[in-house]
């Protein structure tokens, strides 16, 4: 039932807003409302069970196992959101002056800082957004870097074809031309198609490491030379950087400009989608060229780093700062793991990654790049399955829902077939992980004995099989009231 | 170790089960060259009690102000249960709705939201969300560009946001799309249609139309947009979701309605927290849909022909069209269209046009005491929604570091983005205000300018 339909003419929360209509206006007749605001007239009551029975319909990391690769849904700590909502936080306004900001503005540059040293970069900006909007800006500072030079016949950027969708369009949006390189048996970029793809028109690479296909990217120092002597510039896209952290800095693999999807590595919460957030990090070469605003510390205080300062700065990407709320949530994680806790990261998460491979390989699954190992995620293919009983790897995905698992990430990368995208995340418990292989067990066992019952799954969510093909034709996107 | 649950028997057994000694030769693949030290620019972990401790401390440095500025951020009462259920696990840590049958609440949810900013713009249909305002504005020029076809020019008035403009030039210049940017009237403070309806300005793709605009002044939106549409251009509004419960909305602005309609979302229920998370909104004529960025929910059948959502339209998108996609952009906000959606459902149709009144009546208040401060004057002769430039006797920076040891944030200083005005300054008053907090800001101006 959609709220509307809970809808009586006439009732009101008396207690959410001003008791008395005002009667003061100086707004002109002619640009006055005269047709109805369509939202739900409803008891704060019937509201609350409204939404929380619409959570209940939900998969989510407090109640569900989600080996979602790629994703990083791990545990996002209770505390992090608490602190992030103190009154004073929550109330302070963008533009209020930086003196009555001064114990925000700390953490957001102690969080600068330590993601610097955490990846080896030299400046951090922390305005992005999101991921795909601290791919942008990072591909906007790469043109900047070579117009600054005089340089303007680099117009293409180089994307392997394992890469995230967002790369490429990143790239088309910032008015680049892509070249895609393949990927070779082992799972690496094929160093010989980069090789005959750079030259004096290439801009710069955006790469994953370690990839999109759950294996580190062994001729990165390669991959950067190559990159580099041709004078294109290296983009890390840091969706991965969970996989490695206190490893290998992506400074030190050569990446002239890094984001970090904080939701990932940082723990921020997924949100059913968003906000997210990707600060972006430079090398010394594209310190100039940075968005603000930035943070900077002068003595004991903290001020905002504007265009005066930065005057080559490709601008502003966002109507403040950024998703503040959200860098609160990451400092407030960085600062409960500490030193050693961001070593754990990347431990832990390879730790249960590699076993669940084990497991899983162990259990009769098909493992896409067997003689790799895992970063923090793995790839299973369901091709052999597919062939002989014609069930799919989305078909297993969604009996997967019905075992009380989310499915891993299904069809990504595009480049192994029936593929499952499988990521653990460090926050799982071994028991997790073992009872996740014995439901994965289980569905082989129906696919053999009901192949059509897992190709009918789910069977136990509010839906069932959902009709995509009638959504997108007959688009029915906004609630109408009955004539 | 902070969530993390292996025992170290856990670790034994699954190193055993990998065939590796140790969780270091998991990273044997890793160059030995390119392997980094300690993190040692990271400071020892905190304990959650020491962190409380920390970030208390930061909190009470930061305190709480009377605050009246507005410039696009707006302080608004929010309603408890808004973000107790908001910060429900189930919708705080969920995925994107990818999974659509294990993702019934935030589909359900979301395309209760794309009805209701579908009905308060008056446009046909929403996305499912934008990162914030300045993004949807620069989102919609370059959907008007794409939808256009003959030109690649937008035009934007000064009256609009001057950080949105900003934004939209850092987004669009990438596309080698041009931005115009048009005068106001100095004494009216709108758009100067005037001086605008007698330039030729070629062939152009949008004019965007803000409603209320940057100085909170109501803008000529029926003419603005019948203008852009006489040029056979796409009329965009842009404008405050609050203000759209008292004032005609973009999808009825002169004969035919403004294209596409964004804005900031944050005054549905999003605290003011420093600038974000907000979110941007998103709604379009029908014929536009396709062009549309971002995220859309649509209301389908399941096997058993019972309703349910989807995503839907995705071929628009990056992860199946790639370098083909309307845009990059891959999230939308979606907890904070959670809060907002709640918040709407709470505050509902008559709750909200309250909240604009008052808003409205109490800035009048305001402004109509303090103009009688001597010297104080309004800088705009036109009528405005919930936030009015005033032109001051004294430096508007002085003024406001006054009033801020007074526990007053007097409002935006106009100076930096106008320095035309003089000392202008950009006062904004919402429901959250009594009659007392108004005539302690006018005795505590007065004070001031003595």
């Amino acid at each position: 039932m959609l709220i509307f339909e809970h809808s009586r003419k006439g009732r009101r929360n008396y207690s959410q807003s001003p008791a008395t209509p005002a009667s003061k206006s100086a707004i002109p007749q002619n640009l006055l409302r005269k047709s109805k605001v369509l939202l739900p007239e409803v008891s704060e009551m019937d509201t609350v069970r409204h939404f929380t029975r619409l959570s209940q319909k939900n998969f989510s990391i407090d109640t569900e196992f989600y080996p979602l690769g790629s994703c990083t849904m791990k545990y996002n700590p209770r505390a992090c959101n608490s602190l992030a909502m103190l009154p004073q936080f929550l109330s302070r306004h963008p533009s209020a002056p930086e003196d009555t900001g001064q114990g925000f503005l700390a953490c957001m540059y102690e969080l600068q800082e330590i993601l610097k040293s955490v990846t080896g970069m030299a400046g951090v900006s922390l305005t992005p957004m999101a991921g795909a909007q601290g791919e942008l800006i990072g591909v906007m500072m790469i043109r900047a870097y070579h117009e600054s030079r005089g340089d303007f016949a680099r117009t293409e950027i180089i994307v392997p074809d394992a890469a995230h969708g967002t790369n490429p369009a990143t790239a088309v949006m910032c008015g680049f031309k892509v070249v895609e390189i393949a990927t070779d048996k082992d799972g690496n970029v094929d160093l010989d198609a980069l090789k005959a793809a750079v030259g004096p028109q290439t801009a710069g690479l955006m790469l994953t490491n370690p990839s999109t296909l759950g294996v580190f990217e062994k001729n990165v120092a390669e991959m950067s030379r190559v990159v580099h002597e041709a004078g294109g510039l290296l983009y890390y896209d840091g969706a991965n950087l969970n996989a490695v952290l206190g490893k290998v800095k992506p400074g030190d693999m050569g990446f002239d400009v890094i984001h970090i999807n904080l939701h990932k590595t940082f723990s921020t919460p997924h949100g059913g989608g968003g906000p997210g957030s990707a600060p972006v990090g430079v090398a010394e070469r594209l310190l100039p060229f940075m968005p603000i605003p930035i943070v900077a510390k002068e003595g004991d205080s903290y001020r905002w780093v504007t265009e005066k300062d930065k005057p080559q700065s490709i601008g502003r990407l966002s109507a403040h700062m950024g998703n503040a709320g959200v860098l609160l949530r990451a400092y407030i994680y960085v600062r409960l793991l500490g030193m050693q806790g961001m070593h754990r990261i990347s431990e832990f998460a390879t730790l249960n990654a590699n076993y669940l491979m084990a497991e899983l390989r162990k259990a009769g699954f098909e493992i896409a790049y067997p003689n790799r190992r895992a970063s923090h995620e793995f790839i299973v293919t369901m091709k052999d399955i597919k062939d002989k009983t014609g069930v799919t790897a989305m078909n297993l995905a969604k009996r997967l829902l019905d075992k009380g698992y989310h499915a891993p990430t299904t069809y990504f990368p595009l480049l192994v077939p029936e593929c499952l995208l499988i990521e653990p995340a460090e926050t799982e418990s071994k028991e997790t992980l073992d009872a996740f292989v014995v439901s994965m067990k289980e569905i082989l066992q129906e696919i053999e004995s009901q192949p059509d019952m897992v190709k009918g799954a789910p069977h136990t969510m509010s839906v069932r099989k959902l009709d995509d093909v009638k959504a997108a034709r007959e688009l029915d996107l906004a609630w109408k009231p009955s004539a | 170790m902070p969530f993390i649950p292996h025992t170290e028997e856990d670790i034994a057994e699954m190193l055993a089960s990998i065939g590796a000694k140790s969780i270091e030769d998991l990273f044997d693949e890793i160059p030995k060259e390119l392997v980094s030290g300690k993190l040692t620019g990271v400071p020892a972990g905190l304990s959650e009690l020491e962190i409380t401790r920390l970030m208390m401390e930061r909190a009470n440095k930061d305190g709480f102000y009377q605050n009246y500025i507005g410039a696009g951020a707006y302080e608004h009462h929010i309603p408890a249960a808004v973000w107790q259920i908001t910060t429900r696990g189930e919708f705080y840590s969920s995925y994107t709705p990818y999974q659509a049958e294990a993702s019934q609440g935030t589909l359900q949810l979301l395309y209760e939201y794309q009805s209701m900013m579908a009905s308060l713009t008056g446009m046909d249909v929403s996305n499912a969300s934008m990162y914030d305002g300045a993004t949807a504005l620069a989102e919609a020029a370059l959907m008007a560009v794409r939808s256009h076809k003959t030109s690649r020019k937008i035009l934007i008035p000064k009256t609009v946001h001057p950080i949105y403009r900003q934004v939209v030039r850092a987004i669009v210049s990438n596309q080698k799309i041009e931005v115009v940017e048009l005068p106001y009237d100095t004494k009216t403070g709108q758009a100067d249609l005037a001086a605008i309806s007698k330039t030729d300005y070629g062939d152009f793709a949008a004019l965007v139309i803000p409603q209320p605009n940057f100085f909170g002044v109501l803008e000529q939106v029926d003419e603005l947009t019948d203008w852009a549409h006489s040029k056979n251009s796409f009329a965009i509004g842009v404008v405050n979701p609050t203000a759209l419960a008292m004032l005609t909305p973009p999808g009825e602005w002169g004969s035919k309605g403004a294209d596409i309609a964004v804005g900031e979302g944050q005054p549905l229920g999003i605290p003011l927290s420093s600038g974000g998370p907000y979110f941007g909104f998103m709604a379009c004529k029908n014929e536009l849909v396709r062009q549309m960025p971002g995220r859309i929910i649509g209301r389908t059948t399941d096997l058993d022909g019972k309703e349910g959502f989807v995503l839907t339209l995705q071929a628009r998108e990056q992860h199946i069209r790639r370098s083909k996609a309307t845009s990059n952009i891959c999230t939308n906000q979606g907890l904070m269209v959670t809060a907002a959606t709640i918040y709407m459902s709470l505050i509902g149709p008559e709750g909200l046009r309250r909240i604009a009144a008052q808003s409205h009546a109490s800035t009048l208040e305001l402004v109509e005491q303090l103009e009688k401060i001597s010297g104080v004057k309004r800088t705009f002769s036109t009528a405005a929604f919930h936030e009015t430039a005033l032109t001051l006797p004294k430096p508007t920076a002085d003024v406001l570091a006054k009033l801020k040891q007074k526990g007053i944030l007097g409002g935006f200083d106009l100076g930096a983005h106008y320095p035309e005005l003089g000392n202008a300054l950009l006062v904004c008053v919402t429901e959250t205000k009594t009659a007392a907090d108004l005539q302690n800001y006018a005795a505590a101006l007065k004070q001031v300018l003595a």
